[in-house]
């Protein structure tokens, strides 16, 4: 049933969907191009805020990355059996999400060409990075994270290639698949390493997506402006990245599940549970609001509190409110069972959720930045066209590389989904005595060695 | 002795030696996990060694079935750990104290506290890169060429089918009394894998391995 989506002939409709997201990617690969070409001067930022979308979209998509981790690997050491029908599509989603979010610091310093001093690369400057800036720490944990996403990512690929080679008549296909799935044949004493290495990269991934989230944090709370300046930012960006990134896996599967029919694959049980993590981190990360507003009058800086109070009665108060309500407000609405059951009204919560998390991003960023002590520093800060189109064409390079995935690997774990039937387990047998499909065996259970 | 040693270390991947007739082994399919695990058991019992199940997903308690330990993949990833650990410290610590110091605000050239993040990282990374290279390498994958492939039946190993593979190259196989013996265990078919030792595994329609002959009782 999964198998079949890559093996029928391409739908119209794929094509169309296709055509659109990658033009849309077209338009990220022209604003890009647009920027190298003239500089970051095309961008809204000036100077208070020198950091502007290019950050907040870089947040953004980390954090929407998250979720496809926290369900592959933290679901999978909390032995959460429904984690299975998602995982896959959900770790797809990470890599694509990284991948957006690589764009951004790859494009911000403008020149590309330059873009390798991040990277301890022997030089003929023999210059090398900064170890102290959070901001390389972010080179360091993005690109770590990244890698090993892909390594779990097609670890867990390679049965379920295996599968599709298994399946298929083509000459070529099966060539490119026999080329992936490495000779795969479900041997025992290749599950037995390969189960002990899945465990060990989701005790590793586990981890790791933590700290990914908190370097990112850094990149704020190392510094000295206020509103930046916290140590609550770690936790805070964790629970926020999970928040976003489980919005989108739900935006992604409410869609998904109904083009491709595999409604029983992903049931609602499963988007309810997603939406009880989006109901528990919205709820957290609502707390951190608070909880930030409270400290910055408590700790009697004056800077701090000014910041507080700017984001919820200054220029960018819109931002602010519009943050709270769609973070905080609306996923208490879960804790209603029949909305949390609905799938139109989780499917606008998840969009919700996100351009939430989006505006939080952008408050914590531009807000801090556009007052800070000086007011005769102060500035107004607004997007170009360039930076609105750079973020929107971010979406096309995700949606297009999505699409690809749907169309040519397996999107939900097929090996992983069998290992947790009932029927997988020996024991099964014993209490039915036999099955279906078992007439002439001439001994059907034979009491074995244990 | 250090043939005996690839050899084990061949087996414990699962890559056996065919016979002087050409045969690899051979292959049974059985109707469920729970037979399966049933026949690896007996299997080991009777004593055999060169064996190896085969099914679409792992079944549990098959390791204690074949009498095979646990895997020691986590030692090649405290290795990796290790590894990555070192490098990281050795990286941040020679290019900032020794190979060009620049005093930045009057802060130490190196010191641990601002280079725990990008310990860490890289612990992780080789970690995991050591995991996932150790797998391939204990499992010997990738393994283009697999006489298994031949048997039409054993396409159906990464959908709903279970089977049992006996090699020829085990002390106690022999074409009669094994085939026998996997019968006895409750095998539902036994084919005979050759190895032809040609690339291509035909995967056209229709009977692909023609000499491969299936026993079924």
């Amino acid at each position: 049933m999964v198998s079949l989506h890559t093996e029928k002939k391409t739908p119209l409709a794929w094509y169309a969907a296709f055509g659109f997201a990658s033009s849309i990617a077209g338009l990220l690969l022209i604003m890009i191009a647009y920027l190298v070409w003239n500089g970051t001067g095309v961008w809204g930022l000036n100077n208070p805020v020198g950091w502007g979308w290019a950050i907040v979209n870089f947040v953004f998509w980390v954090g929407i990355g998250h979720a496809g981790t926290l369900i592959s690997a933290i679901l999978f050491l909390f032995r959460q059996k429904w984690r299975t029908s998602i995982n896959r599509a959900a770790e797809a989603m990470t890599l694509f999400a990284v991948i957006c979010a690589l764009v951004f610091p790859g494009i911000h310093v403008g020149r590309i060409w330059a873009a390798y001093w991040m990277l301890p690369i022997p030089n003929q400057m023999d210059m090398w990075p900064q170890f102290k800036s959070p901001l390389l720490w972010d080179v360091f944990a993005v690109s770590s994270y990244f890698l090993v996403s892909l390594v779990f990512w097609y670890v867990g690929l390679i049965p379920d290639l295996a599968t599709l080679r298994d399946r298929t008549r083509k000459v070529w296909r099966h060539k490119v698949l026999s080329f992936f799935s490495m000779g795969w044949t479900g041997a025992n004493r290749h599950w037995r390493n390969y189960e002990k290495t899945y465990l060990i990269l989701a005790a590793l991934a586990t981890p790791l997506v933590l700290s990914v989230h908190s370097v990112v944090s850094f990149d704020f709370a190392v510094s000295v402006v206020p509103g930046w300046h916290t140590t609550i930012f770690p936790p805070y960006f964790v629970a926020g990245a999970i928040f976003s990134g489980f919005a989108m896996v739900v935006t992604l599967m409410v869609i998904s599940r109904k083009v491709y029919g595999i409604e029983n694959l992903i049931t609602i049980a499963h988007l309810e549970k997603m939406n009880i993590i989006i109901l528990v981190t919205g709820t957290m990360v609502g707390f951190a609001y608070i909880t930030e507003f409270f400290i910055a009058w408590y700790s009697g800086s004056q800077y701090e509190f000014y910041a507080f109070l700017n984001r919820a009665t200054g220029p960018y108060a819109w931002a602010y409110w519009t943050m709270m309500s769609c973070n905080l407000l609306f996923p208490q609405f879960f804790w209603i069972k029949k909305l949390r059951r609905s799938i139109p009204f989780m499917f606008v919560t998840s969009i919700i959720v996100n351009i939430g998390m989006w505006f939080e991003r952008f408050v914590i960023t531009v807000i801090s930045l556009h007052r800070d002590y000086m007011p005769s520093a102060w500035d107004y800060y607004s997007p170009t066209f360039v930076d609105v189109f750079t973020f929107v064409g971010t979406f096309g390079l995700f949606l297009t590389l999505f699409l690809l995935f749907l169309r040519w690997v397996p999107m939900v774990a097929i090996a992983e989904v069998k290992g947790v039937m009932p029927e997988a387990d020996p024991h099964y047998y014993d209490e039915h005595h036999g099955d279906g499909h078992s007439g002439h065996a001439a001994h059907q259970v034979k009491p074995g060695g244990h | 002795m250090f043939k005996n040693l690839i050899r084990s270390s061949k087996t414990s991947m699962g890559i056996f030696d065919s016979n002087a007739d050409g045969v690899y082994g051979l292959l049974a399919e059985f109707s469920n996990p729970s037979t399966l695990l049933h026949a690896a058991a007996d299997t080991h019992q009777a004593g055999y060694s060169d064996y190896d199940a085969h099914s679409p997903f792992p079944v549990h308690g098959m390791d204690k079935a074949m009498g095979l330990g646990n895997s020691n993949i986590g030692y090649v990833v405290i290795l990796g750990g290790a590894t990555g650990l070192a490098l990281a410290t050795w990286l941040q610590w020679w290019t900032s104290q020794i190979d060009y110091p620049i005093n930045i605000s009057g802060k130490p050239f190196f010191a641990v506290e601002p280079s725990i993040p990008v310990m860490f990282e890289l612990t992780i990374l080789f970690s995991a890169f050591a995991a996932v290279a150790a797998m391939f390498a204990f499992n010997g994958l990738p393994r283009p060429y697999n006489p298994l492939f031949y048997s039409e039946a054993f396409t159906r190993v990464t959908d709903d089918g279970f089977f049992l593979h006996i090699a020829a190259s085990d002390a106690q196989f022999d074409l009669e009394k094994t085939t026998e013996f996997l019968k006895r265990i409750g095998a539902m078919s036994v084919e005979v894998i050759h190895d032809h030792g040609v690339a291509d595994m035909g995967i056209a329609p229709a009977p692909a391995a023609a000499d491969t002959h299936a026993a079924t009782h």
